[in-house]
C-alpha cells in the first residue's frame, strides 16, 4: 500500500516537471487555452505540422505497400510485429495486477512463436486466444497516475504526459531495438512504421471527411480513448 | 378475393409489427449483415463510389438510428439552447454528416469479417449496448459497439457508435460547444451546412 503511493508522488513529480519544461517552451500560458484538456495547443499544432510534413513522404509509402503487397503478406508482417508487443503486453497485464489476461497473453505469445512460426501466423486467436493490447502508458494510469497535459509530439504524435513517460518505457524495452545487426534493426523498424501507416489508412479517410478540425478530432480521439482503455 | 387481399394485408402488417419487436442484437446484426452482403458485391462501393454508398445507408441504415437523440448527444448542454426549429435543422445537418462519414468508410471494407459478441441484457432493459468486433487479418480486431435505446412503438433505435473506445458522435462534443460559445446555435447550424456543402462539392 505504501509503495504505490511512492510510485504515485514520484510519478507526479515527473509529469509536473515535464509540464513545467513545456509551459516554459511554449512561452508561459501565452496561448490561450480553448481546452481544458490542452494548454499547450499552440505547441502541438505545429508539432501536428511537423507531423503532415513528414507524412508527405510516409503516406504514399504507406499507400503503395498497402496496394502492392499480397494480403497474406500485409497479415504476416502485422501479425510478427504483433507477436513482439503480445509479450510486452503480457508484462504490463502483469504489472496491472490482472494474472488471467497476462498468462493468455504470454501464452498468446508462445503459441504463435513456435506454433505460428515466428509469430506470423496468429494460431493463437484461432484458439480462441483474443488479442489484447496493454502499454506502460496504461499501467501508469492503473498504479494511480493522472493523465497530465496533452501533447503531440513529432514522429510519435499524440500523447498525455502520461503516455509520453509510458511511451519512454514501451521504447526502451522496445525488442526491435535490442536487435544488434543495424541493417536490420533499421529494416524491422521502417517496415513496422510503413506497416502502421498502412493500418491508418481506413481510419484516415473517415477523418478527413469527418473532422471540422482534424487536429481537434484527432486529440479528442486520443483523449476518449485512452480514458476508455483504463476504465476512467 | 377482396377479403383474401385484406387478409393478406393484415398478415404482412402483423409480420411488420412482429419484426418490430425483435432484440437490439438481432437488430444490429441484420442491418450489419444485410449491409455487407451488399457491399461484398457492389464493385462501385469498393472502389469509392460515395454516392451509391450513401444510397444503400438510406435504404438499410437510416430508420434504425435515433439522429435526434444523436444530436443532442453530441452537443450536450447546448442542446438545450436551441429552440424547435433550430434543433430539427441541427438534427438534419448532424444526419447528414454522419451519413457521408459512415458511407464513406464503408468504401474502405475490405477482407473484414463482423464478429457479434454476447449482449448483456435484462428483461425490461431499455438501454443496451450491443458489442460487435471487426475481425481483420493481421491486426487487433476492432471494437464497434451501438448504443441501442428502446423507442415507444417497442422498437430499438441506435444513438451511439463507438469505434475502439471512440465514440463519434461525443467526439464532436469540444467543437460544437466551442462553436456555440463563440458563434451562438445559428453559428454552429451554419458550420454543420458549410461542412456538408464542401463534402457535397468534393464528392466522386
Amino acid at each position: 500500500m505504501k509503495k504505490g503511493f511512492n510510485v504515485k508522488a514520484h510519478w507526479e513529480k515527473h509529469l509536473r516537471s515535464t509540464a513545467l519544461v513545456a509551459a516554459l517552451l511554449c512561452g508561459g500560458g501565452a496561448f490561450a487555452a480553448e481546452s481544458p484538456n490542452d494548454p499547450y495547443e499552440g505547441f502541438n499544432r505545429a508539432m501536428f505540422k511537423v507531423n503532415e510534413t513528414v507524412d508527405i513522404v510516409l503516406k504514399p509509402v504507406a499507400q503503395g505497400y498497402d496496394k502492392a503487397a499480397p494480403l497474406p503478406v500485409k497479415a504476416g508482417v502485422g501479425n510478427f510485429f504483433g507477436n513482439l508487443s503480445d509479450f510486452w503486453t503480457s508484462i504490463n497485464s502483469f504489472l496491472q495486477g490482472k494474472g488471467g489476461d497476462g498468462l493468455s497473453d504470454a501464452g498468446r505469445f508462445l503459441i504463435n512463436t513456435t506454433i505460428g512460426i515466428g509469430g506470423v501466423f496468429d494460431v493463437a486467436s484461432e484458439m480462441g486466444l483474443d488479442k489484447r493490447s496493454e502499454d506502460f502508458g496504461q499501467t501508469l494510469a492503473v498504479w494511480g497516475v493522472g493523465e497530465g497535459p496533452y501533447f503531440y509530439w513529432p514522429i510519435i504524435g499524440p500523447r498525455t504526459t502520461r503516455d509520453t513517460f509510458g511511451w519512454g518505457v514501451d521504447w526502451a524495452v522496445d525488442p526491435v531495438r535490442q536487435v544488434d545487426d543495424v541493417a536490420l534493426r533499421n529494416s524491422l523498424a521502417g517496415i513496422r512504421l510503413i506497416d502502421l501507416r498502412a493500418s491508418l489508412l481506413p481510419a484516415e479517410k473517415v477523418v478527413d471527411q469527418a473532422a471540422f478540425d482534424k487536429y481537434t478530432y484527432i486529440r479528442d480521439a486520443y483523449l476518449q480513448k485512452r480514458r476508455r482503455d483504463v476504465g476512467q | 378475393m377482396k377479403s383474401l387481399v385484406s387478409f393478406l394485408f393484415a398478415a404482412l402488417i402483423s409480420v411488420t409489427a412482429f419484426a418490430q419487436e425483435e432484440s437490439p442484437d438481432a437488430m444490429v446484426k441484420k442491418i450489419t449483415d444485410e449491409v455487407l452482403t451488399i457491399v461484398r458485391q457492389d464493385k462501385d462501393i469498393q472502389n469509392g463510389n460515395t454516392k451509391k454508398a450513401i444510397e444503400l445507408v438510406e435504404a438499410k441504415v437510416l430508420p434504425s438510428f435515433n439522429f435526434q437523440r444523436m444530436t443532442a448527444l453530441a452537443m450536450g448542454r447546448d442542446w438545450n439552447k436551441a429552440n424547435p426549429d433550430q434543433k430539427k435543422r441541427l438534427t438534419e445537418e448532424f444526419k447528414a454528416l454522419l451519413v457521408r462519414t459512415y458511407s464513406n468508410a464503408l468504401t474502405s471494407y475490405r477482407d473484414q469479417t463482423v464478429r457479434y459478441k454476447p449482449t448483456k441484457m435484462q428483461a425490461g432493459d431499455t438501454d443496451v449496448i450491443v458489442k460487435t468486433e471487426i475481425v481483420q487479418p493481421g491486426s487487433k480486431p476492432i471494437q464497434l459497439d451501438y448504443s441501442v435505446e428502446r423507442q415507444d412503438n417497442n422498437g430499438w433505435k441506435i444513438y451511439d457508435v463507438v469505434v475502439a473506445g471512440v465514440s463519434l458522435v461525443s467526439n464532436y462534443r469540444d467543437t460544437f460547444n466551442q462553436e456555440v460559445r463563440a458563434n451562438g446555435v445559428d453559428g454552429l447550424i451554419q458550420m454543420l451546412v458549410n461542412k456538408n456543402k464542401q463534402l457535397e462539392s468534393g464528392k466522386k
